[in-house]
């Protein structure tokens, strides 16, 4: 298994080889499926929607609807009015969603496409609606896309009325609907009132009845998504990827904002429902409270198995920033910590982490690769790996236990239903842990030293 | 109203008159026209991909000792990293980078002012990092529109370095389908890959075109084939390599699986080199004992023909019991098969044998040929979006053309039924009163699964689960669902196991809660018991 990654690390400057990020529609695509009633549509060639929808439905192991603007080489010269015009048309006769969210590609990014012109101009019935962002694929990645997404329904939709509701505006990061409807699980024993966007629970994990539906009944709603602008406070979790979205919505709606780490691990966690009890003034739950005492216990009863254990982290960056904070509390050293996706403040803010929790001689990279870390870890190993599937390589390579969090999990199920966040996720991500490692003692070890009670 | 006309009559106009030429019900008799290869329609839900995803998803990608360099934003490389199945193995002589994603990863400011830079150090890395003898450097959308001249890239880094350097112009908004990007990788690599060998000729010797050993379906015929008395000098393009490409043409035979994505390369090899193709499938056993019969006719050795039957006895002999005990299971069952522009095809011998009747089926990507047979191929219209692809012409090469058979003795194997050159498309197999849908979508197959309902449907990953959430069991037949490989006696095997499981997984008995059948409400009304 990549037996061609040579040992040593050389100077690459251009090369990207197998890579710890995907494209900003993908991620588009991920937060209009968020929306109740909204048909995600790529304004690109058809290839682009196909290979999103792919890669939605290998990790989510359901249905994930887009439609495409199918340019062919005329449009590419022409310009894409024409193909979306009939594209909206088509989706509100055929599919009938509420909503049309659309995403750009590089290709009508790269023409130079109006999308703001093209949906004035567009025929949409009365009621319906189209909004649109731009999601050139050669900037950033998908969770800039995700952000893009984001800002582009509150940029059509969200208005300020004058008159506050009382509720608190909740960006939940990039994450499963697991972790989203645990967040929302937190906010209401919290008795926060709130509006969450997106929100893919119920969507991307709706049941199975025996009879499909294009629109489940999960997704936030259009009124919801107008009545962001009425919110009192924003809340956005993972700052990395929901800062521009607060921000967003700040400058439109006067609506002011705080960011917090995604809640993975103790503290981040409890800074979220510190959070949540300065908004809404409520004491903190004893459920919440049982929960939290749960979680120390657990932490407490198996340190011995984590203390100095070394891990490499991959992935998102707000994913990969909660599971270092989680594995520093665990006692874990993460000696790699690295996202594909572009921005220095990811370097500083696992930098100020490895100074907070007094580890050295981690190293943390902003638009890394999976080469180039498993290059590093050739050169001096790790314990564990935690990240999405693409990691199963450099783990068989390298015979080290994977972890698989955050995104994408392709070759796995359950995941996307259970969540990281909050101290139920915490205690989920303590159990994985610590079966990975105590399998690995239990698989390592000699006959005479496999222990019966650990 | 039959069901064609109810699903069609809920289109627009407009689609309407477009659908209705694609949607088809077969008839007997006259032979039957559909309209495919044409332009999918904007809003529509199609299956397609696109043309980067049939030149180097499809096509390019599986060739393991070929570093697959793609030039574009990060998304497409990475959307074409071992998702496929093509599945490869390396060994000392030969170097495997299928495991690995390659690409340039272009910034805003590469498109801004242009990508070659970034593209000639990217291959200058890969050089230095991977010495590959290969390098394949496929274009995405942007690289088209800002008109990087991958081709000059490609040749100077040939130059430069002393290896083979190819360049493929597929973008992704060229042509209507994946189908484009077959026809652009079967050019680049006629031009300048097969033939550049001079390895020794072998006898019995065959090329598999159109095998992406999805599932290791390449490997299971390859066995055969070898256990037969082949030599199998290269397969393109599943587990295939650039250094057995090269020797292609030193081949006697060339033996044709998928026929939409490799005809071309079949046809200019027969008019460059003088070698035969046919048509094989190797997928169901009443095509593979075809198949193996043909092939043996072709080269006609009493000894290879005796141990073809030989070989298929013992083979048959394994899987008899377990053929009979799925047939058992499955007999009577109706499917939907929508696979790629010749699988569904493929599959409709090895479900016929199970008993299971193919009553709705079609192609993503497939053009009238793979429906309705080579014969038509001189009647069909050339459009706009056809001739965006380049469709390049080859002569005899003087010194490699060679002939296996004369023609008189080509003429007589025709007569004797062996698929020289030749393909009937679907039509020759499907049966009567089915639904023929071309380029489908979303809201046909929705609409066909109420009208129909066929007892398992065979897809892709995108409506895998949507035909699975409406209560019918759904497996994937491009990936195979990750199990495989189906081809050959024991993958058909494979296939009758995976299906039975599919269609009698005990979940299906389970899935209305008791509560929505049965009253739950018992207790008293105003204290009255």
């Amino acid at each position: 298994m990549l037996e061609l990654t040579p040992k040593k690390v050389s100077e690459r400057s251009t090369l990207r080889i197998n890579p710890i990020k995907t494209c900003q529609p993908v991620g588009a695509m991920y937060a209009a499926l968020g929306v109740h009633s909204c048909m995600p549509h790529s304004h690109g060639s058809q290839g682009c929607c196909s290979f999103h929808r792919m890669f939605l439905t290998r990790h989510f192991k359901d249905p994930a609807i887009a439609s495409s603007s199918s340019f062919t080489e005329g449009a590419s010269v022409f310009g894409g009015g024409s193909n979306l015009k009939t594209a909206i048309k088509n989706i509100f006769d055929i599919y009938d969603p509420e909503i049309i969210a659309v995403h750009t590609t590089c290709l009508s990014e790269t023409i130079g496409d109006d999308l703001n012109g093209y949906i004035q101009d567009a025929k949409v019935p009365e009621g319906k609606l189209v909004v649109h962002t731009n999601t050139p694929s050669y900037v950033g990645s998908h969770i800039t896309g995700y952000y893009n997404m984001i800002a582009g329904f509150i940029k059509y939709l969200s208005e300020a009325s004058g008159e506050k509701n009382g509720k608190l505006a909740l960006f939940p990061g990039f994450v499963n609907p697991g972790d989203m409807r645990e967040m929302k699980r937190l906010m209401k024993l919290m008795g926060t009132e709130f509006i969450m966007l997106p929100d893919t629970s119920g969507v991307l994990d709706a049941p199975m009845t025996g009879s499909y539906t294009m629109y489940p009944k999960g997704g936030t709603s259009i009124p919801d998504i107008r009545d962001l602008g009425n919110c009192e406070l924003t809340i956005g979790l993972g700052e990395l990827t929901s800062e521009f979205p607060a921000d967003f919505l700040e400058k439109k709606c006067k609506v002011p904002y705080k960011t917090l780490p995604l809640p993975i691990g103790v503290e981040n966690t409890d800074n979220f429902i510190m959070a949540l009890n300065q908004f809404s003034k409520n004491e903190v739950p004893y459920e919440i409270e049982e929960e939290r005492g749960q979680l120390m216990d657990i932490l407490l009863d198996s340190h011995q198995y984590t203390n100095n254990k070394t891990v490499a982290i991959f992935g998102d960056p707000d994913t990969v920033l909660g599971m270092a904070q989680i594995t520093l509390e665990m006692g874990m050293i993460p000696k790699y910590v690295v996202t594909g996706t572009p921005g220095a403040a990811f370097e500083r803010k696992a930098n100020a982490l490895f100074e907070k929790f007094g580890v050295e001689g981690c190293v943390a990279k902003q638009a890394g690769d999976l080469f180039e870390l498993h290059q590093w870890i050739k050169n001096d190993p790790v314990d564990l790996l935690i990240g999405g599937t693409h990691g199963k390589q450099v783990a068989r390579a390298e015979d080290i236990p994977l972890v698989r969090v955050g995104f994408p999990i392709i070759d796995r199920y359950v995941h996307s239903y259970m969540p990281i966040v909050g101290y139920k996720g915490a205690i989920r991500l303590a159990e994985l842990i610590l079966n990975a490692l105590m399998d690995r003692q239990d698989r390592d070890c000699d006959d005479e030293d496999l222990e019966m009670v650990m | 109203m039959d069901s064609r006309d109810k699903v069609l009559d809920k289109y627009s106009s407009k689609i309407y008159k477009n659908r209705k030429e694609h949607v088809i019900e077969i008839e007997g008799g006259e032979p039957q026209v559909i309209a495919a290869d044409t332009r999918a329609i904007p809003g529509i839900m199609t299956n397609r991909g696109c043309c980067y995803a049939g030149c180097k998803g499809v096509v390019t990608g599986p060739l393991k000792d070929v570093v697959n360099i793609v030039h574009g934003p990060i998304g497409c490389s990475y959307y074409t990293w071992g998702t496929r199945r093509n599945k490869a193995k390396g060994d000392e002589n030969t170097k495997d980078f299928t495991q690995y994603s390659f690409s340039t990863d272009m910034q805003e400011t590469d498109i801004v002012f242009g990508g070659e830079k970034k593209l000639r150090q990217a291959i200058k890395e890969a050089v230095e990092i991977f010495n590959p003898e290969c390098i394949m450097i496929s274009s995405t959308c942007p690289v088209g529109l800002i008109g990087d001249d991958i081709h000059a890239v490609a040749a100077e880094s040939e130059k430069l370095y002393g290896i083979k350097v190819l360049a493929f112009s597929c973008e992704g908004y060229k042509g209507v389908s994946q189908s484009g990007g077959h026809h652009i990788a079967n050019n680049g690599l006629m031009k300048y890959v097969i033939g550049t060998g001079d390895a020794e000729p072998l006898k019995y010797s065959i090329n598999l075109l159109g095998e992406y050993n999805i599932g290791g379906d390449g490997w299971e015929v390859e066995r055969i084939l070898k256990r037969i008395g082949y030599n199998v000098v290269s397969v393109m393009t599943g587990d295939g390599s650039y250094a057995d490409l090269k020797n292609a043409h030193t081949a006697d035979l060339n033996l044709v699986q998928c026929h939409r994505s490799i005809n071309y390369i079949a046809e200019m090899m027969k008019t460059k080199y003088g070698m035969d193709w046919i048509k094989v499938n190797f997928i169901g056993l009443e095509s593979i004992k075809k198949s193996l019969h043909d092939i043996a006719l072709y080269f006609n050795d009493p000894a290879l023909i005796e141990r073809t039957e030989a070989v298929i006895a013992e083979e048959l002999d394994e899987i008899e019991e377990g053929m009979a005990y799925y047939k058992s299971k499955l007999e009577g069952k109706k499917a939907a098969v929508y696979v790629g522009g010749s699988r569904t095809h493929h599959f409709i011998n090895l479900l016929k044998y199970l008993g299971v009747d193919v009553i709705l089926a079609g192609y993503e990507f497939g053009h009238r040929d793979d429906y309705e047979g080579r014969d038509v191929i001189p009647t069909i219209k050339i459009d706009a979006d056809s001739k965006n692809i380049e469709s390049i012409t080859v002569q005899p090469d003087q010194e490699k053309f060679k002939t296996f058979h004369t023609p008189e003795r080509l003429e007589e194997l025709k007569a004797a039924g062996v698929p020289l050159e030749k393909y009937d498309g679907l039509w020759a197999d499907i049966a009567e009163g089915a639904i023929i849908t071309d380029d489908f979508n979303h809201f046909e197959t929705e609409e066909f699964l109420k009208l129909l309902k066929p007892d398992i449907f065979f897809s892709g990953i995108k409506d895998k689960f949507i035909v699975q959430k409406s209560g019918v069991p759904s497996r994937q037949l491009h990936s195979y669902d990750y199990s495989g490989p189906y081809a050959g006696f024991r993958g058909a095997l494979n296939f009758a196991k995976d299906m039975t499981m599919a269609t009698y997984t005990p979940v299906w008995n389970m899935i209305q809660a008791p509560w929505k059948s049965e009253p739950t409400l018992v207790g008293s009304l105003g204290g009255i018991e």
